[in-house]
């Protein structure tokens, strides 16, 4: 089972290592997301301070979508989707596996940078934990209710709009939680309750989702 | 071992074929035939279990196909090469022997390219090589390939003559080794088999 | 044996369809009854509202419109795993047929509310937790309908919409939890829609309204459900048989 998941974990970030140009894309996007609110909204430190959260989040959401089009359509083009549907394992432990690798390299990168884009938008160093925290601990989650999305949109015209439209309402606990950890880190009521709420999100979605991804993988392929 | 009843397929508002069947057993290779748009393709991929028939049923050594026994002693080869442009030939052999739960040693995935002629192109990223080279890459997993029942669409496309041979020859000491075939073509090759039979989709 | 058969019979669109025909005119008749039983009672008997006036009188379609959109989505919910268990045609249908009439009960709800909401909160709209819910809701319908949409093989469209709607309907707990607690958090105006002490009057109002809202869209479905049969089933020997029938009709 563990064999299983490494051996597409491995390949994957193998196939990213040598597509670097789109990690950074993605990485570059947010940067850019998160950088243009300020000029929107004007230099004000105190309102900043309290949009920090959200922008971060939502960028995040953003960022995370933008590379979910491509987690299984290019398997799909050159025919190893085929050939993982039908190697003698369930296929839920392959997307599992494609799942973690789509974190490694999409939102392992977006919790690294998120602390010093907070600095731009001049957070506390609590709050600054807690937004490198919620988007280490959240992003799983994205990852694992956007792999759904990406298997149902298979091969669909339009597909990258479609995705959207699908995973974003999914997205909103995350959200919530995500920001609202920050949030209560910031007004002194301690983020952690929202932290935990937000692993257990990651948890359920890292254990349910690649299943239901898997289902709606089998269905595009049929 | 592998045996179809009354397979009936239908793709959107078309019924391609109904009430077909077919036995196949130890060392027999079946040929499938027919037009563009016959349903070969279909029919295949109802073998391998990627797309559940209309009606009818597919049993292999008398157990439905469903499982992961199954998946296990099957090798298809679709029409799409299934490797990546980013990696080696080398490593797309390993890679994809690792994600089907094959084993394949470094020497032995090293003979299989160089049995299809791709000795010094092993550390060259696919996307280098002509589209006969990558189908090249594509069908070295043959080489090797120990599991009973093979499951070939088109093979012998964008092969050169030397490589057709070469290919009919692995399928015959597959056959011979007492493996199965099913396999469409559009050209007719010459392969050795114990017995060969031929489905006509119309 | 000869209850499955039954079921299996009903299942099938050739069947199904002359029925759903002849039952859409009842269906209608009672809806267009109870709703002006229920409007009478709504708007011209129950008493005016000491706090609110005549503009609560809004709820009688408001609340109404607000529970039909959960049900439908439940109901999609129930079809879709219909479908996805027995492979059956008609529940896939079933579910794409109700898919709009959910998405205006929503679309109804929000804008009611809306209407509510400028005379009682001074504003058309509040970012109140039932609100949001209901928005989000209405998310979640048009994203089953542009995927079926955008899928051309209707029964790949109705495998993916279905499993789309099982995992909408286990996400909607955890997404109205998670905005209920957001709501909570940052103490957004949650004015109770339901009042505690209504009048018995009002609740019949509403109960009247709600059933005519679950005719309408039986009603609705049945209709779209049979068009989506023609459709699909355009080169099947009943259809053909229908449409030479209807072409037949109108020609006299």
């Amino acid at each position: 089972m563990l064999k299983i998941i490494t051996a597409v974990i491995s390949r994957d970030l193998k196939l990213a290592m040598r597509r670097q140009a789109d990690i950074v894309s993605a990485l570059f996007f947010f940067i850019i997301v998160v950088s243009l609110f300020p000029l929107g909204i004007g230099p004000e430190p105190d309102l900043l301070r309290k949009l920090a959260p959200g922008v971060l989040w939502v960028a995040a959401l953003l960022a995370t979508m933008l590379s979910l089009p491509r987690l299984f359509a290019d398997d799909h083009r050159d025919g190893t989707l085929e050939q993982l549907a039908i190697a003698p394992h369930p296929l839920g432990l392959v997307v599992t596996g494609k799942v973690i690798a789509h974190w490694l390299v999409s939102g392992l990168p977006l919790a690294l940078i998120a602390p010093v884009l907070g600095v731009q938008f001049d957070l506390s160093a609590e709050a600054l934990v807690a937004i490198t925290l919620s988007i280490l601990i959240g992003t799983p989650a994205l990852s694992g209710i956007g792999a759904i999305g990406a298997a149902l949109t298979l091969g669909l015209r339009g597909g990258g709009v479609l995705i959207s439209l699908l995973v974003l309402p999914l997205y909103i606990p995350v959200l919530i939680f995500g920001a609202g950890a920050v949030d209560a880190t910031v007004t002194g009521l301690g983020g952690e309750g929202h932290l935990s709420l937000l692993a257990a999100l990651t948890f359920a979605s890292i254990g349910f989702a690649p299943w239901a991804a898997a289902a709606a993988l089998k269905i595009a392929l049929e | 071992m592998l045996e179809a009843d009354n397979l009936e397929c239908v793709r959107g508002d078309r019924r391609l074929f109904a009430g077909l069947g077919f036995k196949l057993d130890a060392g027999e290779l079946l040929y499938l035939q027919g037009k563009n748009g016959s349903g070969k393709t279909s029919l295949l991929r109802m073998l391998i279990g990627l797309l559940p028939p209309e009606a009818g049923s597919i049993r292999w050594k008398g157990e439905a196909i469903n499982s992961d026994e199954y998946r296990a002693e099957l090798c298809y080869l679709g029409h799409l090469n299934a490797i990546k442009e980013e990696l080696t030939p080398l490593e797309n052999l390993l890679a994809a022997a690792r994600l089907a739960d094959e084993e394949l040693s470094d020497d032995d995935a090293l003979d299989a390219l160089e049995q299809v002629g791709l000795a010094g192109r092993e550390d060259l990223a696919c996307k280098y090589l002509s589209q006969g080279q990558k189908r090249r890459v594509a069908l070295a997993r043959l080489v090797k390939e120990k599991r009973p029942l093979w499951i070939l669409d088109e093979p012998f496309v964008a092969l050169d003559m030397a490589a057709v041979d070469w290919l009919s020859g692995i399928i015959s000491g597959h056959l011979q080794r007492g493996g199965l075939a099913v396999m469409t073509t559009h050209q007719k090759v010459n392969i050795a088999a114990g017995s060969v039979r031929e489905l006509r989709l119309s | 044996m000869t209850d499955r058969l039954n079921l299996y019979r009903f299942a099938s669109p050739a069947t199904f369809y002359p029925l759903a025909g002849a039952m859409i005119p009842y269906f209608v008749a009672v809806s267009v009854v109870f709703g002006i039983a229920g409007l009478w009672l709504g708007m011209l008997v129950a008493p005016t509202d000491f706090q609110q006036g005549e503009g609560y009188r809004i709820i009688f379609i408001h609340v109404p419109a607000s529970w039909m959109s959960m049900f439908i989505y439940l109901i999609m919910a129930f079809w879709a795993a219909i479908g996805l268990a027995f492979n059956t045609r008609l529940s896939g249908m079933m579910a794409q047929a109700l898919a709009p009439t959910g998405a205006l009960m929503a679309f109804l709800s929000l804008w009611t509310g809306a209407l509510w909401g400028k005379p009682m909160w001074g504003t058309w709209w509040v970012w109140d937790a039932r609100l949001t819910s209901e928005l989000i809701l209405l998310f979640l319908y048009i994203g089953y309908m542009a995927l079926t949409a955008a899928i051309d093989d209707a029964r790949r469209a109705d495998k993916a919409g279905g499993l789309l709607l099982l995992v909408g309907v286990v996400n909607i707990p955890i997404i109205y939890f998670s905005v209920q607690w957001w709501n909570t958090l940052h103490q957004g105006s949650s004015v109770n829609l339901a009042k505690s002490s209504m009048a018995t009057t009002m609740l019949w109002g509403m109960l009247l309204m709600a059933m005519c809202f679950w005719m309408y869209s039986i009603a609705m479905a049945l209709m779209r459900v049979r068009t989506i049969m023609l459709e699909r089933e355009r080169h099947t020997d009943w259809v053909k048989a229908e449409l030479a029938h209807i072409v037949a009709g109108d020609e006299k």
